[in-house]
């Protein structure tokens, strides 16, 4: 098991090196949550007019382009129409800001935005600012494939991140791996267990009857297994974050994603 | 309250006659007042009670709501095109919410 | 009522009351209107639900309401759609919240008085409302 899972690397690795090759799920041998969804849920999901993310989506775009207070600038005031700026930048999140030398999400890329060029407070995490911009922009990658940078100054968290993939955790004592790679397919209560693929985010989740945050649902997952909750926004989440893109390299974006 | 807190979706022409299909998606939590907070204290009770659909300013259709439509209400319901004119979608719920869409419609 | 757990017989008698104060006793046919909704639920919390009823949608025969009535809710009417001519189809399309498994009514009054009805049992895998969230 442990040879199978370099060799797949080795595949993936050398299959990035081609031009012209297309990774998707189904050749990294990963699934989507969204493939185990009920046909009604997958139609819904598809359905621009009737995913409920949608509207966080639109909302994003109404903040993409407001000037508050009357002054100041807007993001669009830099990055123009964002279909056209924004198209593939989900993608390659998480990655290393160059000015602080940290590891940052979509999410924390935008408050760093914000703070450094727009001179404004960050929005906190899983505020409803912060989850529609960043459902905003991952909707402009819509169908293109995660390729992450795990080299140079990444190359620690991605370490940390696979370490705390294959870590036992909690009361309950499972590691991520136990689920998402050992019992992918099979069901934990009412839902099927997936590869944990992170393209669908940020998702609307049934059960938070909202949209929400990778973060989140870490954290759904880390009290799951009756282990300690780190903060969102907290480097060990983010390191697993990297991880589970690098992971999932070549599935493509479906935020915002309908899940359970 | 959000900037966009709700999304129409229905074609903007049509011939007269057209049976049209419109879509409304609104952003509320629909809070049933039945779930209790992380310390234990009630929730209270925050739903949208009531769409009114008028079409050229006739009420055309109305649903009305309690606490078993699911969170951020999705509604699919069939038009018939008649002459040109604007759509008004108006949700009214507790805590004296009002949220409006309003939508042209073209007919030849 | 916030917070009580309605039990099984209160539950299907406050339905029973419900569709009483809309049909005022008149007999409901079983016809003319089809409630689509899955066998089982993936989620309480949201089910989606398709009501249509035959009807030429005439000035002089048209569907006024339907209404969604629930055997185990807190809440036994779910939604009620009241439609005039203008609407070219008695067809609506809504996701609903279900406390448990039951069997959920569509409850169609025609133009002419008469009362049709559509019911389906639905299995509820993880609970909506009764959970607490």
């Amino acid at each position: 098991m442990f040879m199978g899972k370099r060799w797949r690397w080795l595949v993936a690795g050398t299959l990035c090196l081609l031009p012209s090759a297309i990774v998707n799920a189904a050749e990294t041998g990963l699934k989507s949550a969204s493939t185990f969804l009920s046909e009604d849920l997958k139609k819904r999901e598809a359905d621009e007019t009737a995913n409920p993310g949608m509207l966080w989506v639109i909302e994003g775009e109404e903040l993409w382009n407001k000037i508050e207070d009357g002054a100041g600038k807007s993001c669009a005031s830099c990055h123009g129409d964002a279909k056209a700026s924004m198209k593939g930048v989900a993608t390659r999140y998480p990655a290393i800001d160059p000015a602080s030398g940290r590891l940052l999400n979509l999410e924390l890329r935008i408050n760093a935005c914000r703070e450094r060029h727009q001179g404004k407070v960050v929005f906190p995490y899983e505020s409803e600012e912060l989850l529609a911009l960043t459902a905003y922009i991952a909707r402009q990658s819509l169908g293109m494939p995660l390729k992450v940078n795990t080299d140079g100054a990444a190359a620690p968290y991605y370490e940390n991140g696979r370490e705390l993939f294959y870590l036992r955790q909690g009361q309950i004592n499972l590691s991520c791996a136990q689920c998402h790679e050992d019992n992918v397919g099979r069901h934990l209560r009412g839902d099927i267990i997936s590869s944990a693929i992170p393209a669908g985010y940020p998702a609307y989740r049934i059960e938070w009857q909202t949209l929400g945050s990778l973060h989140r649902r870490l954290r759904a997952c880390s009290l799951g297994v009756r282990a300690i909750q780190f903060p969102y926004g907290s480097e060990e989440y983010l390191s697993l974050e990297l991880y589970l893109a690098k992971r999932a390299e070549g599935s493509h974006i479906e935020a915002p994603a309908i899940r359970k | 309250m959000a900037l966009v807190p709700a999304r129409v979706s229905m074609p903007s022409e049509a011939k007269k006659g057209d049976a049209i299909e419109i879509k409304a998606l609104v952003r509320h939590p629909m809070e049933t007042g039945y779930r209790v907070d992380s310390v234990g204290q009630p929730i209270p009770r925050n739903i949208l009670t009531r769409l009114t659909v008028t079409y050229n300013g006739v009420r055309v259709f109305r649903m009305e709501m309690h606490q078993g439509i699911a969170a951020n209400p999705y509604l699919l319901i069939v038009l018939r095109a008649n002459k040109s004119g604007e759509l008004v979608f108006t949700w009214t719920g507790d805590q004296g919410t009002v949220i409006t869409e309003r939508k042209t419609l073209t007919v030849t | 009522m916030a917070g009580a757990a309605a039990s099984s017989s209160e539950a299907s008698s406050s339905s029973d009351e419900a569709m009483a104060v809309i049909t005022n006793g008149a007999p409901v046919k079983r016809g003319r209107v089809t409630l689509t909704i899955p066998g089982v639920a993936e989620n309480g919390l949201s089910v989606f639900t398709t009501i249509a009823a035959e009807s030429p949608m005439t000035e002089a025969d048209h569907v006024k309401e339907i209404h969604i009535i629930s055997e185990k809710n807190p809440v036994p009417i779910i939604a009620s759609f009241f439609f005039t001519p203008a609407m070219a189809e008695a067809k609506v399309a809504t996701n609903i919240r279900l406390a448990a498994s039951q069997k959920v009514t569509a409850l169609a009054v025609m133009s002419d008085g008469s009362l049709w009805s559509d019911e389906k049992d639905i299995v509820v895998t993880i609970a909506a409302c009764i959970d607490g969230g």
